[in-house]
């Protein structure tokens, strides 16, 4: 028995095209039970995609995966009692109460008849929606219809969640109860295969796959991640940003620019030994009033390292 | 147990929604009563008081009889007694009447000799039905005549339509009208069923579920065949207190044979759910399943008078069958055993409706 693994998931060369787009290229995955796995990535990038190859809702055009033990999609059928699924868009019944949905979804599972009422109860108290029990689901806030929404896909107790940008739609408060839950689910033995384009929530998870244009382009825990850039991260203060700006990006060694407030953060691959100090000699003809130090490489600085730069791969194509 | 619990949680999700969707479920209502009002009453072929002519050259007592006899029946109203035929013609010609009924002077002789025609009957046939009355009083007065010594034996049942002895529309109208309402309402239900979800992004998630294509398929059917059957009994009652249409066979059997309908509709409802892409495709497709319902499944125009590649077509329209179940057993007090094939037909077309829903929709969303 494959589920008998570490792995909850094992996928290689995982790809699907439409049509003359591949939107997932040749992916390899390893995800280690009760943990949660990040999917980072810029739209587009091929995380809504990839979940739906790994719960078998679409064909792979090429490669395979392995979900708890099932082949993908073959084995779709006996899969699917075991995970449960929150779709990027809110996909439960805005004309039904919360109450409703959540029993409604309990049937769809064939949740034992006699123990329905209380799991209703549990997931209701566990997600703070008692006060919203007959609310219909369609005029709930954001964060509620998402604590909804993660409540039905743990109705079943499934021992892998999939969850499509679940916060894309809710406050900062929210999204900080939200990931709360998720690690207690893991801490219970869930495994969470999580996509996400915030680099906050890219932080939080045990491991993470960066995608860029379909293709994995990194993995691994976030420290790892950030100690294995080839980046050296450097910081520049100055009163005049604009005109240090303009002077760094005629160096085709610097890999990318940003602003923060007042300082300038630039990325410089390691094979240029000492960038502070050659920084600073480019600045010198400037004759201003700047500052600049090494700093750590943010998981931001890791995300920009790996990814492709669009405007640098037009030119060249 | 399992499958079971999974139906009833589609079956009880679909009601639910129903009931909060006001305008849909004042439409439940509201489609019957008004349909039944509107065509009802607008509907009528009856023929009553068709303005007439008559030039009668004979004026023997047997002609001004014959007359008297063709005002009896109303369906004639003789607005005009003209001298002669040519005066008939250019009144026809006028739109002053519809009819215009010649007695030749020698009619007596006429009508005596079975194998000639008696008098002429001058009509406008550009109305069909107005051609058709005339087909019908034609024989009244060559019966009438040629058995003119046994007169109290004459029997006068040529214009006498057996079925619907009063020539009511409403009568022949409202068991076709039941087809049609529940037609234009089941297959709107089920049409939009599969792609609201699909639109509300509901259907992402439910494919996600252990739930089976046949249990999700049932689970949309089975209460819009209660819907249906509520339906159903709402048209027998204003035809019952409005227009007085007779149920001459059996209730049960009607709702039997109503219920295979209703089946038949959504089944293919759920199969044009599976093929379009957006709600507002899907109202179109039943549209255009409508428009033929309506026009060559005999409702309309008589089934017989289409040509024959129409009729084929209107063979495989569930609507023809049970327009043709309706007027059997309200009309004719037919048996459902005797109309078993068309109660085979319409079961078969459910069938297979069904079958292609479930085989068109996919877990997938490749």
């Amino acid at each position: 028995m494959t589920s008998e693994t570490e792995f909850a998931i094992r996928a290689s060369g995982l790809t699907k095209t439409f049509g003359s787009l591949t939107a997932v290229d040749h992916l390899d995955l390893d995800v280690p039970k009760a943990l949660v796995y990040g999917f980072l990535g810029p739209n587009g990038s091929g995380k809504t995609t990839a979940i739906r190859l790994l719960c078998g809702l679409l064909t792979p055009t090429e490669g395979s995966a392995t979900v708890l033990g099932h082949v993908v999609p073959g084995d779709a059928s006996q899969l699917k009692p075991k995970i449960g699924y929150m779709t990027q868009k809110f996909s439960l019944y805005g004309d039904l109460t919360i109450q409703e949905n959540l029993e409604f979804i309990a049937d769809v599972y064939s949740y034992p008849r006699r123990d329905r009422r209380a799991r209703v109860e549990d997931l209701i108290e566990r997600y703070n929606l008692d006060q919203q029990r007959n609310q219909f689901a369609g005029t709930m806030s954001g964060g509620q219809k998402q604590r909804l929404a993660l409540a039905c896909a743990v109705l079943n107790r499934p021992k892998l969640l999939l969850l499509d940008e679940p916060t894309s739609a809710v406050d900062p408060k929210s999204r900080r109860d939200f990931w709360e839950k998720l690690f207690a689910l893991a801490n219970e033995g869930t495994t969470i295969l999580v996509s996400t384009h915030y680099m906050d929530e890219a932080e939080r998870c045990h491991r993470l796959a960066i995608l860029d244009h379909g293709k994995k382009v990194a993995d691994g825990a976030p420290a790892e991640l950030q100690a294995a850039t080839g980046m050296s991260v450097v910081e520049i203060a100055t009163d005049d940003t604009a005109a240090v700006q303009f002077e760094l990006k005629k160096l085709p060694e610097i890999r990318s620019i940003t602003q923060l407030g007042v300082r300038l953060r630039a990325l410089i691959p390691d094979s240029r030994k000492n960038p502070v100090a050659f920084i600073e000699s480019h600045l010198s003809s400037l004759a201003l009033n700047s500052k600049v130090v090494q700093v750590e490489a943010s998981l931001e600085d890791v995300f920009v390292a790996v990814t492709q730069d669009d405007e640098k791969l037009d030119t060249a194509a | 147990m399992k499958n079971f619990s999974r139906l009833i949680a589609i079956m009880r999700k679909e009601l639910l929604q129903l009931k909060r969707d006001k305008l849909t479920f004042g439409m439940i209502v509201g489609i019957p009563v008004m349909q039944m009002l509107l065509f009802g009453f607008a509907i009528n072929t009856d023929v009553r008081n068709l303005v007439a002519g008559v030039a009668n050259e004979a004026d023997s007592h047997l002609s001004r009889q014959l007359i008297a006899d063709l005002e009896q029946t109303q369906v004639l109203r003789i607005d005009y007694v003209v001298a002669s035929p040519d005066e008939l013609e250019s009144l026809l010609r006028g739109g002053k009447i519809s009819i215009g009924i010649y007695i030749p002077p020698d009619f007596d002789r006429r009508s005596i000799d079975a194998r000639r025609s008696a008098a002429q009957l001058l009509v406008d046939g550009v109305d069909p039905t107005v051609l058709g009355v005339a087909n019908q009083i034609r024989n009244l007065p060559l019966k009438f005549d040629t058995i003119a010594g046994q007169k109290e034996r004459a029997s006068t049942f040529e214009v006498r339509p057996y079925f619907n002895p009063e020539h009511r529309s409403s009568v022949f109208v409202i068991p076709g009208l039941m087809g049609m309402i529940l037609t234009l309402t089941m297959m709107l239900f089920t049409a939009v069923a599969v792609v609201r979800e699909r639109e509300h992004g509901n259907l992402e998630l439910l494919i996600n579920t252990p739930i089976s294509t046949t249990q999700l398929m049932t689970g949309k059917v089975i209460p819009y065949i209660l819907i249906g059957l509520i339906q159903l009994t709402l048209i027998m009652a204003v035809g019952d207190l409005l227009f007085s249409v007779p149920i001459r066979g059996s209730i049960l059997e009607l709702y039997i044979a109503s219920s295979v309908f209703i089946a038949a509709n959504l089944a293919l409802g759920l199969f044009v759910s599976t093929v379009v892409k957006t709600q507002f495709q899907a109202i179109q497709v039943t549209i255009f399943f409508l428009m033929p319902s309506i026009l060559i499944t005999g409702f309309v125009f008589p089934f017989e008078g289409m040509p024959g590649i129409i009729q084929v077509i209107g063979e495989a329209l569930p609507t023809t069958h049970y327009i043709r179940l309706t007027r059997g057993i309200m009309l004719r007090g037919a048996t459902l055993f005797e109309m078993r094939m068309e109660l085979l037909a319409l079961a078969v077309f459910t069938l297979i409706a069904m079958v292609a829903a479930i085989q068109r929709f996919t877990k997938r969303l490749d």
